[in-house]
């Protein structure tokens, strides 16, 4: 039986430099924090201030939003939208496409203007997109980044659920 | 599509829950987020219109153990079943691990059944994924109402089978949970047909709940191993 889509993972040294390159981002426009989800709604990592609110949840629903988005975008005519901004009256997000793959969201006060945000929103965009596709270009080279943890583990899928 | 994210330790799938309107989709998560220990779940989220109708999905994230120093995560979500949401609810599809199917047992819920059925096949075909050779799951809930239908009934009609994509599949197997019958069996005419698992369940009590979540993700974490 195979999984409906491709699985993927990420090493250590992944998130490591994805972390930096946000990191960056956040100290260059004074943003709190940022989140990457993936375009399934599964938190990857935050970097930035500790978050008030569970960010699995703000992931799924980030998720949700975008490909509703992307979907609108078809509608009239675009393939998609690549950023989204939503104002508030203190706090903003701003969230934006990283190849494809994942979804960087970025919360700021009214403090932070938007126009720094968009404007150091594209190399680090661009920065992200790089360090993914060395991931990706090495999963392709190597089969697969990691051994299969669950390689034979059928017995202990089967104990997992022994409730 | 499943996520494993090493540096967290996490191996992160989604499962979702699909069928006709009022069938019990939302009640099976909300019976889940009853019984399960808070601190292995997430919160419950609803989009749902003012009466209570989903409109865009319902989530919920439950750990349902550790394999190997990975904890297993898995985010439940349901669709919109009213025909009308057709577009949100292909949009929940995207990057699905694994399917249950909740039936509607009620003898007049039939056509919705079916309509449901051929839905859930067009929107993943659409994605190109094939739910003969995914992680699926069926329950037909409401086994409680006097109008249900009999399960035989229902399986000729919502599960009536499919040719074993990979032919070392062409062999006998028993169904695990329904003693005597069989998930993948030999027609007299010699053809080889596999069934999806189905369960009973009466959602509102949390009959079949945590069999129909239990096969479901037994099956999707056997087909990343």
């Amino acid at each position: 039986m195979q999984p409906a889509a491709s699985s993927w993972s990420f090493e250590e040294d992944d998130l490591n430099a994805i972390t930096r390159t946000i990191s960056r981002f956040l100290a260059e426009t004074g943003a709190r924090s940022a989140l990457l989800v993936d375009r399934s709604g599964q938190l990857v990592t935050t970097v930035g201030e500790s978050l008030s609110f569970d960010p699995t949840t703000f992931a799924t629903l980030t998720a949700a939003d975008f490909s509703a988005n992307d979907q609108l975008a078809r509608l009239i005519g675009e393939t998609d939208f690549t950023t989204l901004f939503h104002q508030g009256e203190r706090e903003s997000m701003y969230v934006a496409d990283i190849a494809r793959r994942l979804i960087l969201v970025v919360l700021f006060d009214n403090r932070t203007p938007i126009g720094l945000v968009r404007l150091k929103m594209k190399p680090a965009v661009e920065e992200l997109t790089g360090h993914l596709d060395r991931a990706f270009a090495r999963a392709r080279a190597s089969g697969t980044t990691q051994p299969n943890i669950l390689a034979g583990a059928g017995d202990e899928i089967d104990e997992l659920f022994n409730w | 599509m499943s996520m494993i994210n090493y540096a967290a330790r996490e191996i992160n799938c989604k499962i979702v829950y699909y069928g006709p309107g009022l069938g019990g989709k939302t009640t099976n998560l909300e019976h889940i987020y009853g019984k399960v220990k808070p601190e292995t779940r997430g919160k419950l989220i609803s989009l749902a219109t003012e009466n209570e109708r989903t409109l865009f999905f319902d989530f919920l994230p439950v750990d349902l153990g550790t394999i190997r120093g990975f904890n297993t995560r898995f985010h439940l979500y349901t669709v919109p079943g009213q025909v009308y949401y057709n577009a949100s609810r292909k949009l929940i599809l995207k990057n699905v691990d694994g399917i249950v199917f909740v039936a509607d047992s009620q003898m007049e819920r039939m056509e919705a059944n079916l309509e449901s059925m051929q839905n859930l096949y067009d929107n993943m075909a659409e994605y190109g994924y094939d739910l003969t050779s995914m992680p699926f799951v069926i329950q037909y809930n409401k086994r409680d109402l006097p109008n249900a239908a009999p399960v035989s009934e229902l399986q000729q009609a919502l599960n009536p089978g499919w040719e074993p994509g990979d032919p070392a599949k062409a062999r006998l197997s028993p169904d695990p949970y329904h003693a005597g019958e069989n998930l993948v069996s030999q027609l007299p005419t010699g053809e080889w047909v596999e069934k999806a698992q189905y369960f009973e369940g009466v959602a509102i009590a949390g009959d079949g709940v945590f069999d129909t979540l239990k096969a479901v993700s037994k099956l999707v974490l056997k087909a990343l191993a």
